[in-house]
């Protein structure tokens, strides 16, 4: 477990690396498009704090926090953005195609369900007790592979945690209108416990995944944790459609920063925002000054 | 003798022997051991490593390459060809992209097996060739058995051997075909393509006079290309050269054919492609558009032989009209010259 200082600066270093990009990209920084993690931050943080070496994670296009959290460089980040030599993956990847040690991430939503059921299987089979992630968003609620998938992970039982992140609208589309019946109900249908959870804060986050990484571990099958959480940032870099003040609203009772950097002290709180905000600077203009591939 | 199908359940036998290959897909456990038998004896032999599955082709073929990424051998088994459309997201977008777009850092080393083609009166669904959708795809090698070689032998070498994702294509009317011994090619003079992962075979009549003609042909065509071959010879005295390739992607540099069809159009000049694919925008039409690249004005005559655009028909006068036939080949041949 995380301390909350340590909490704090995850959600702190996603948040400024995120705010970075979608303050350079209409300066040309970079090419292409990207979906950023702000609001979501205390997903990432809190249910990748259990991770163990070796643990693989499945992300998916809205991957930049993940890969932050689960130990990823935020120069080679920045890097892999700008198609720089020194890119997480070279420069080739790109925004949401991430491979760093055993994190994976690919932008088909829906498409590494499998994927991550088959790696979770393989280390299994291997007897290594790793265990997988695959965060899902909403979107890729609609995707018929996730149900094979969800089919199979439990027939076989894969030790694989879903994490869904439901921040209630896909691109543009609420979540309502591309979801009928239960989200929960879609897992426990497959006899896959779901445990749901609607908080920004990444102390009850952190609590929830501790709990159900303990399980995963003692009795590997698959399992669920359904993360209601609140996008405020665009899709992708200027595409919101909602109501600005709506957004407003949402900042004000969900932001995870305010929830969470309220525990500390204040001068605590301070001096980790420099470190961050340093570090992320600093990361930024190596990766600007990288050579191209 | 050895049928191909009895080929291809020991080449998997074969490959079992390392413990990191696996086989999943739908009917697999004996004593039905998939839908064509290719997998029979293998659940009872490696209960562990054989895994039955819900009929789910994307899934399967995910989880393969979930395995494979992870240091598995997986071989996923679909029971018709016609289904690989199911995985078409799986391969394309992630087990053949994870390669190159992770810099090299993640190798995909799956094999996906899978019946394919008519004559069998299966109908429009389960008698499709194709194939030619999934050529062209990078980072993936399309391998096509035949009866020149052992086709058990490339399977074991696909999954054990290579570091790259394999789409398997075996066409169904080969598995009770005997694999062709040194009696069985008697009168044929034949030069296989030294060092390479897939042979080649090039076929020509012992004692022909030089080529006229070379037909290029894999799978149950290159059945069918050697018997027109040899009526072209004995009927009509036109002397044809055939090369069969076992590997159909990659092709080599752009532009470029592969060498053994390059030698035979130097003495050739005309080249007829046989396919059982649909007629446009297919293997054949890559072939020929490489010949004409590489040989220019010294490829006299170019010619196509595939199925009918159109669904496979499931009456058996209907499916024979629209399927190559030896006759076609025959004819096709006959003008060309």
């Amino acid at each position: 477990m995380h301390t909350d200082a340590a909490l704090y600066k995850q959600l702190a270093t996603i948040r400024q690396f995120e705010e970075t990009v979608l303050d350079a990209f209409p300066k040309g920084a970079f090419y292409g498009t990207t979906h950023t993690y702000i609001g979501q931050e205390a997903n990432a943080a809190g249910v990748l704090a259990h991770l163990n070496d070796g643990d693989i994670v499945f992300s998916n296009h809205r991957c930049h926090g993940h890969f932050l959290a689960y130990g990823g460089d935020a120069r080679a980040l920045f890097a892999e953005l700008m198609g720089k030599a020194t890119g997480v993956c070279g420069g080739i990847g790109g925004s949401q195609h991430l491979h760093w040690k055993s994190f994976y991430s690919n932008g088909v939503l829906g498409s590494t369900a499998p994927i991550a059921v088959g790696a979770a299987l393989a280390e299994k089979r291997k007897g290594s007790q790793a265990v997988t992630v695959l965060f899902l968003g909403d979107g890729a609620m609609g995707e018929g592979v996730v149900y094979e998938s969800l089919n199979i992970a439990s027939l076989w039982a894969a030790p694989i945690l879903f994490v869904v992140e439901n921040n209630h609208i896909a691109q543009t589309t609420p979540t309502e209108l591309a979801m009928a019946g239960s989200l929960a109900g879609r897992f426990t249908a497959f006899n896959i416990p779901a445990v749901e959870l609607d908080s920004s804060d990444v102390r009850e986050i952190n609590t929830a995944a501790k709990q159900e990484f303990a399980q995963l571990r003692a009795a590997p099958g698959p399992r669920t944790l359904i993360l209601h959480t609140a996008r405020f940032g665009p899709h992708s870099k200027g595409d919101d459609t909602r109501d600005p003040a709506f957004i407003e609203q949402l900042r004000a009772i969900r932001d995870p920063l305010a929830i969470h950097g309220a525990r500390l002290q204040a001068a605590e709180r301070a001096t980790i925002d420099a470190e961050v905000n340093s570090a992320i600077a600093a990361a930024y203009t190596k990766a600007a000054a990288d050579p191209l591939p | 003798m050895t049928s191909v199908l009895e080929s291809l359940n020991r080449g998997l036998h074969a490959a079992f022997a390392d413990e990191r290959v696996y086989l999943i897909g739908e009917d697999l456990l004996d004593p039905y051991g998939g839908a064509f038998k290719v997998s029979r004896g293998l659940s009872s032999q490696y209960p562990d490593r054989v895994w039955t599955s819900p009929v789910s082709e994307a899934a399967i073929a995910g989880v393969g390459a979930g395995m494979a990424l992870r240091g598995l051998r997986p071989v996923v088994e679909l029971m018709f060809g016609d289904f690989s459309t199911l995985i078409a997201d799986q391969l394309i977008n992630s087990i053949t992209k994870f390669p190159a777009m992770f810099n090299g850092a993640a190798n995909v080393p799956v094999v996906i097996r899978t019946p394919m083609g008519g004559r069998r009166g299966y109908g429009p669904t389960h008698s499709q060739t194709l194939e030619k959708l999934y050529l062209g795809v990078p980072g993936l090698r399309v391998l096509a058995p035949n009866t020149l070689s052992e086709p058990g032998e490339l399977l074991r070498r696909a999954i054990l051997e290579q570091n790259v994702p394999v789409l398997f294509i075996e066409n169904k009317v080969l598995y009770p075909k005997q694999i062709l011994d040194s009696a069985a090619l008697a009168d044929f003079e034949i030069q296989v393509s030294p060092g390479e992962f897939a042979p080649t075979h090039t076929l020509r009549l012992k004692g022909a006079p030089a080529p006229r003609l070379t037909l290029t042909a894999y799978g149950y065509m290159a059945d069918l290309a050697r018997e027109a071959l040899t009526q072209l010879a004995f009927q009509h005295e036109l002397f044809c050269e055939l090369v069969v390739p076992t590997q159909l992607a990659p092709l080599p540099a752009a532009g470029t054919l592969e060498p053994a069809l390059q030698d035979s159009l130097q003495r050739s000049g005309r080249l007829l492609t046989v396919e059982e694919g649909t007629y446009s925008l297919g293997w054949g039409a890559e072939q020929l558009a490489r010949a004409a690249q590489q040989l220019g004005g010294r490829l006299q005559a170019a010619r196509r032989v595939a199925a009918a655009e159109a669904p496979i028909p499931a009456a058996r006068n209907l499916e024979d009209a629209a399927l190559p036939s030896v006759e076609d080949i025959v004819s096709a041949a006959r003008e060309m010259v």
